[in-house]
């Protein structure tokens, strides 16, 4: 068991040609906790993730996962720490079916995954495993169709079940209800809710009602910079963060 | 009829027709067909199951076809060792430029395998052990383990059929095996595969490795068939013939690339008479393919079936 905060981050920057997208973030997730990052469009939300599940090199600053600096880690090496990231996209496999897709969040563990001269069937073994991952999102029937056939919410769906098959400490869920319908947010919402439990999960969310719901806590991200930080009741109030929301409601 | 079925009956029908086709077909055109389809196949590995568009796969069909033909010939080995010393050299040098080319995706990764044929290209020309201009003439098939006369062309024909094969066999396992998954995963979405803890860079590399192995297993073959080792088979020409004859068959089916094979050699073959309006009408289908068979003809006939 290692600290209270399962992520930190130190004054955390990121620079791309003279254009500060990151400025002196110190991010702190509770271990166990669903941690919120909101803010408006162009704040930097999206480039803190790619920077904590290294998909983009901080300029400067420091990542700490479990205690552990991870900062110059490649990215699938900090993913099998059980860092693992959702994309804005639904980030599936389209033309594989609904079953692969699990199958291949769970295979890494076989090690066999280097071995093309043994048969696919040697993967059946993760079958039921892969199903009830399947139940748990509700996407059980359709396990032997083709992913790109289905319906936007349930690719979704079916993401947060491929992350799932990691086992992730932390999960990293990037607008997850992003261009949903009512009722698939609904969904999702209790599915975030339901696979949170003895996990870390740290999401982006421009859905307020969302974040309000499922959030422990929140941090409020203008320009780059950390703007406010603490529970959706605090954080509602504060003068700053109405200021920013109403001021780009505006425009 | 399910997709497996269909798949068992596609490997009947390859095994009859290969024993069948010497008998039916000039042996040397059924084998240049054998040589050019197994070439395909490794070809589409890449391409149609990594996503990966190489445009320097001649260099490993013609380097493994200069090392065979000088260690049959030059140095009198067997033919069995010449196919070997052909198959390992494409495969180092396969590692060597799939090291440097998968540093990059997309369009630069395609420009970087092209510069670096080029290059095999050139010193093709230009070394004397590769005969330059006039390439490696005369390269003699000899005695397949000191016993069999491969000048014999039926036995010469059915040596590359039991080479092909399992050559194919390995590119049909590689894609349905644990292996193969992960390449599917990367060729669909790259980001997400890195996600969950695949480097993917070593899974293409890995797989680059076969690719060109198997192409110069092809090109190994088609040496001893020919008994030449020529320039044609590192130029860029046969870089993009492979391209032509996978799209052509179907890029990601198994079995598209051998029908793919088998239309461009025969076009080039029935079509040598008419002269240069060949390459007219093989650009013709080509561009008939992309705009109106985009799956090509071993993919639209799946669909057909499924319906």
């Amino acid at each position: 068991m290692g600290s209270e905060y399962l992520l930190e981050t130190h004054s955390l920057s990121k620079e791309f040609r003279g254009f500060v997208a990151v400025n002196d973030v110190s991010l702190r997730v509770k271990r166990g906790s669903i941690h919120a990052l909101i803010g408006p469009n162009g704040a930097g939300k999206t480039t803190v993730f790619n920077l904590i599940t290294k998909f983009l090199p901080p300029t400067s600053g420091k990542i700490f996962f479990d205690g552990i600096d991870i900062t110059r880690e490649k990215p699938a090496q900090t993913a099998r720490r059980g860092v693992i990231r959702s994309f804005q996209i639904s980030a599936v496999f389209p033309h594989l079916t609904v079953l692969e897709n699990v199958r291949i969040g769970l295979q890494r563990s076989l090690g066999t995954s280097f071995h093309f001269w043994k048969s696919e069937k040697t993967l059946d073994v993760l079958n039921d495993r892969a199903m009830e991952l399947l139940e748990a999102v509700d996407l059980a029937s359709f396990a032997f169709v083709t992913t790109v056939e289905l319906p936007y919410g349930r690719k979704r769906a079916l993401e947060i079940a491929t992350t799932l098959a990691m086992d992730p400490e932390l999960m990293l869920l990037d607008e997850p209800t992003q261009g949903m319908g009512h009722e698939d947010v609904g969904r999702i919402v209790e599915l975030i809710r339901k696979v949170s439990a003895n996990r870390t999960v740290l999401m982006v969310e421009h859905n307020l009602s969302v974040v309000a719901t499922l959030s422990d806590t929140i941090t409020v991200m203008q320009r780059g910079s950390i703007l406010a930080e603490g529970p959706y009741i605090e954080v509602s109030k504060n003068p700053q963060v109405l200021e920013a929301y109403v001021g780009t409601a505006d425009e | 009829m399910p997709p497996l079925k269909m798949n068992a009956v596609a490997w009947g029908l390859l095994v009859v027709a290969g024993l069948a086709a010497p008998f039916l077909v000039y042996p040397v055109f059924a084998m240049k067909i054998l040589c050019l389809a197994l070439f395909a196949c490794a070809f589409n590995l890449l391409l149609g199951y990594t996503g990966l568009l190489s445009f320097g796969h001649a260099a490993f069909l013609g380097t493994a076809g200069y090392v065979t033909g000088h260690t049959v010939k030059v140095l009198g080995f067997q033919p069995e060792i010449g196919i070997l010393a052909g198959t390992a050299t494409a495969a180092a040098l396969g590692y060597v430029i799939g090291s440097l080319a998968i540093r990059r995706s997309g369009i630069y990764f395609a420009m970087i395998t092209l510069a670096l044929a080029q290059m095999v290209y050139f010193m093709s020309l230009q070394m004397p052990f590769t005969g330059g201009e006039d390439g490696l003439q005369g390269v003699p098939r000899g005695k397949l383990f000191g016993m069999i006369d491969l000048l014999h062309p039926l036995y010469m024909y059915y040596f590359v059929f039991a080479i092909f094969l399992p050559g194919f066999w390995v590119i049909y396992r590689t894609i349905h095996s644990p292996f193969g998954q992960v390449l599917k995963a990367i060729r669909e979405n790259e980001p997400r595969a890195i996600s969950l803890g695949y480097d993917v860079e070593k899974y293409k590399l890995t797989a680059f490795v076969l690719s060109a192995a198997l192409s110069g297993l092809a090109g190994a073959t088609k040496t001893l068939v020919f008994q030449l080792a020529s320039l044609t088979d590192v130029h860029w020409h046969m870089s993009g013939e492979v391209v032509l004859m996978t799209l052509l068959g179907g890029m990601g089916t198994v079995f598209g690339p051998i029908v793919g094979a088998i239309v461009v050699v025969s076009l080039q073959n029935y079509g040598a008479n008419i002269g240069e309006w060949v390459i007219v009408i093989t650009g013709t289908i080509f561009v008939i393919c992309v705009l109106a068979f985009r799956r090509g003809i071993v993919g639209e006939l799946a669909i057909l079936f499924k319906r």
